[in-house]
C-alpha cells in the first residue's frame, strides 16, 4: 500500500488508457477491511490511477512497482461475489513521492471490483507490464517529478507528516527486509528476474544465429555446387568449418576434395523423403525404404553385413539432418524392404533383436564363419567375438546363438559367463 | 577311474539347448554315470548331494552339472531300467549298471557252479563272503541284490528267506 502516491488523475498525452472500472475497493495485503472504497480505477500504460468518489485528489500506483498480476480465486462461500485482483509489488524506491500510506508490511495489494471487470483486463494489464512503456516514453507528472532528487525527500517527508502525523516513519533508502513474507516474496521476485534475464540472454544468441543462418546456408549451397554434390545444409556447415581450417593452412588439394566428398556422401541424404512429398502413406514408406536401403548399404557392408535397427535409425536421422524420422516410420519402411526386393532387409532374431542386413548376407555364411572363428580360438564369449569382429556385443551374441542353433557350437554357462565352444559333443566320435 | 574326454570339456556341464547336441550329451553322461558306479561299486545316488561328487563336479575345470541336469540323466536312465527312484520326491535313486535281471542271472549261475542250489546262503555271504571275492557282484549294495533275487523269485529259481535279523536266499 505504501507504493501508492498522490497523483493527478489527468492522463498524460503519452499515456494509453487500458481500462476504466467503477466501484473498486483497495485492500492492503490480506487486510479484511478496505483502505479505500467506491473509487474509480483507471488503468493506463504507465500507472493505475484511483479516484475516490467525491474527491478531486487522485492516487496512483506506478506500473513499474507491479511485479505481476494474479487473479484471486473466489473463496467459494459466495459471501463476496466481487472479482478480486492481487497485485504483487516491488519495494518502494527511495525518494518516492508521498502517498496516503507511509509504510506497509505487505508487498501486495488487492483490488476488489464490485461490478466485475472484462475478462481481458488482467491480460491487458500484464501486457502493459511487459511493454514497459514508462521506460520508452516516460511521463513527467505535472505535480511531482518521476524520481525526485534526495533534497526534496526531506520536504516531502515534512508534507507527509502534516497529513498523517501519526505515521511519521521516514522511508530509509536502500533498506532491505529479509525476514517474513516480504523477504520470501522478494526472493521469488529476484528469481523471476534472474530467469527472465537468462531466457532473454539465450534468445539473444539464437537471434544472432538465425540472422546468420540464411547467409550460411547460401554459402554452403554455393560450396556444394562447386564440388558437384548436393548435400543438406547441416553437412555443408561442417564442410564450411573444414574449409575455413584448410584455408588457413593453404590451398585445398583435389585429393582432399575427393576424399571429403566421399565422407559426405556416406553421411548425407540429398533431398530426404518426407510425408509432404509423397502421395500416400504407403508410397511414403516405400520411398523411405528405398532411401534407407541405398543410404545404409555401404555402411552395413563395411561393418560386416549387419546393423542393429537402433544404430541404423541413428545413422539415417543423422544423414537426414533436419527432416527427422520417427522410429515407427523407420520400422514400417524396414518391414517392407524385403517385399521391395531391396539389397538391405530387416531381420528379426529369435530373441527379438531387429537388425538390417544385406540380402546377400545369409545365415549359412554367418554360421560358417562364426563356427570357424570359434574353432580357431577354441572358445568365444559374445564380448570377445564382438571385439574381434568389430561389431556390437548384441550382434555377436546373435551370431553365436544362430551358430549354436545350427548345431555348430555348444555353450558353457558358468559363473564366468556364457562361453561358446566348437560343438565337440556332436562332432567328435 | 578313467574319465572320457567330455569330462574335461566345459560345455559338457551345461545342458545344451540344441536338441541333437543334448541327446549326444545325455548319452555320454549315461555311460559316465554307469561306468562310475560300476567302478566305485556304489548303488545309491542322492540328487541333493550329487553335485559335490566327482562324478558331476570336475574340480580341475571348476564345472558342475546342475541338479536339473542330474535329474534329467537319472530319468533317462530310468527309462532303460538303469535307475530307479527310491522316494516320491526323486531325491534318492538306485543305479543299476547291470539290470536286476542280469544280476539275477549272475547270482544263479554262481550258485549252480558252486553247487549251492537247494541250499541257503545269507546275503552277507554273497556280497562279502570269501567265496565271491572274484565275482562281479562282490561288494554290491544289498538293495540291488534283493532286487536281483526278486527277479529270480518270479522265475522260481530262488526264494528270499528272513530269519531273525538276517536275510538269506535259497536257490532252487
Amino acid at each position: 500500500m505504501d507504493r501508492l502516491e498522490y497523483d493527478d488523475p489527468i492522463l498524460h498525452p503519452k499515456e494509453d488508457e487500458i481500462a476504466k472500472l467503477r466501484n473498486v475497493k483497495i485492500y492492503d495485503g490480506d487486510a479484511k477491511s478496505a483502505t479505500f472504497e467506491n473509487g474509480e480505477l483507471i488503468a493506463t500504460s504507465h500507472r493505475l490511477v484511483y479516484v475516490q468518489s467525491g474527491s478531486s485528489h487522485g492516487l496512483s500506483l506506478r506500473l513499474h512497482y507491479l511485479v505481476y498480476v494474479e487473479e484471486e480465486k473466489s473463496s467459494g462461500f459466495g459471501f463476496s461475489r466481487s472479482k478480486k485482483l492481487l497485485l504483487h509489488l516491488s519495494e518502494p524506491l527511495p525518494g518516492k513521492p508521498p502517498g496516503p500510506v507511509d509504510r506497509s508490511s505487505c508487498s501486495f495489494i488487492r483490488l476488489s471490483f464490485k461490478d466485475g471487470y472484462d475478462s481481458s483486463f488482467p491480460n491487458n494489464l500484464s501486457a502493459a507490464l511487459q511493454k514497459k512503456k514508462w521506460e520508452t516514453a516516460p511521463i513527467t507528472s505535472t505535480s511531482l517529478p518521476e524520481a525526485p532528487p534526495l533534497v526534496q525527500v526531506k520536504i516531502q517527508t515534512g508534507q507527509q507528516n502534516k497529513i498523517f502525523p501519526y505515521l511519521s516513519f521516514p522511508q530509509l533508502p536502500g533498506r532491505q527486509l529479509r525476514a517474513g513474507i516480504v523477504g520470501i516474496e522478494r526472493q521469488i521476485q529476484a528469481k523471476h528476474k534472474a530467469t527472465d534475464d537468462s531466457i532473454s540472454l539465450a534468445f539473444e544468441d539464437l537471434n544472432k544465429l538465425m540472422s546468420m543462418a540464411k547467409d550460411m546456408v547460401l554459402l554452403s549451397k554455393s560450396i556444394s555446387d562447386k564440388i558437384k554434390v548436393n548435400l543438406n545444409p547441416i553437412i555443408c556447415w561442417a564442410l564450411l568449418n573444414f574449409l575455413a581450417l584448410q584455408e588457413k593452412q593453404g590451398e585445398i588439394s583435389d585429393d582432399e576434395t575427393v576424399q571429403f566428398k566421399s565422407y559426405l556422401l556416406s553421411l548425407g541424404i540429398d533431398d530426404p523423403v518426407t510425408r509432404d512429398n509423397s502421395r500416400s502413406e504407403s508410397q511414403y514408406h516405400q520411398n523411405l525404404a528405398r532411401q534407407i536401403s541405398s543410404a545404409l548399404q555401404d555402411q552395413i557392408k563395411e561393418i560386416g553385413g549387419m546393423m542393429t535397427l537402433p544404430e541404423a535409425y541413428c545413422r539415417v536421422n543423422r544423414a537426414r539432418g533436419l527432416e527427422l524420422l520417427s522410429p515407427e516410420d523407420m520400422l514400417k519402411a524396414c518391414q517392407i524392404m524385403a517385399s521391395l526386393g531391396l539389397p538391405v532387409t530387416l531381420k528379426v532374431f529369435d530373441s527379438g533383436v531387429k537388425v538390417l542386413h544385406l540380402s546377400t548376407h545369409n545365415d549359412q555364411n554367418i554360421i560358417k564363419t562364426t563356427a570357424e572363428a570359434i574353432e580357431e580360438s577354441g572358445s568365444y564369449t559374445a564380448e570377445e567375438l564382438a571385439q574381434v569382429l568389430g561389431m556390437s556385443v548384441l550382434l555377436a551374441k546373435e551370431r553365436l546363438l544362430i551358430t549354436e542353433k545350427a548345431g555348430r557350437a555348444c555353450r558353457d554357462d558358468s559363473i564366468e559367463g556364457l562361453r561358446f565352444y566348437p560343438n565337440l559333443l556332436l562332432e567328435k566320435n | 577311474m578313467q574319465w572320457p574326454w567330455q569330462y574335461d570339456f566345459p560345455p559338457f556341464f551345461t545342458l545344451q539347448p540344441h536338441a541333437e547336441t543334448r541327446a549326444k550329451q545325455l548319452s555320454a553322461w549315461r555311460s559316465i554315470v554307469l561306468d562310475y558306479y560300476k567302478h566305485t561299486k556304489e548303488s545309491t545316488l542322492d540328487v541333493r548331494e550329487a553335485q559335490s561328487s566327482p562324478l558331476f563336479f570336475n574340480s580341475t575345470i571348476n564345472r558342475k552339472l546342475s541338479q536339473e541336469g542330474i535329474l534329467l540323466i537319472l530319468e533317462n536312465l530310468q527309462k532303460t531300467g538303469n535307475a530307479e527312484p527310491l522316494d516320491k520326491t526323486k531325491n534318492r535313486w538306485l543305479i543299476f549298471w547291470k539290470s536286476p535281471e542280469e544280476w539275477g542271472k549272475l547270482l544263479y549261475n554262481w550258485a549252480q557252479a558252486r553247487g549251492m542250489t537247494n541250499s541257503v546262503c545269507t546275503l552277507f555271504e554273497l556280497v562279502s563272503g570269501d567265496d565271491t571275492t572274484d565275482e562281479e557282484f562282490y561288494g554290491l549294495d544289498t538293495e540291488i541284490i534283493i532286487r536281483a533275487i526278486r527277479t529270480l523269485e518270479v522265475e522260481r529259481k530262488a526264494e528270499m528267506m528272513m530269519y531273525d535279523d538276517n536275510q538269506g536266499v535259497k536257490f532252487f
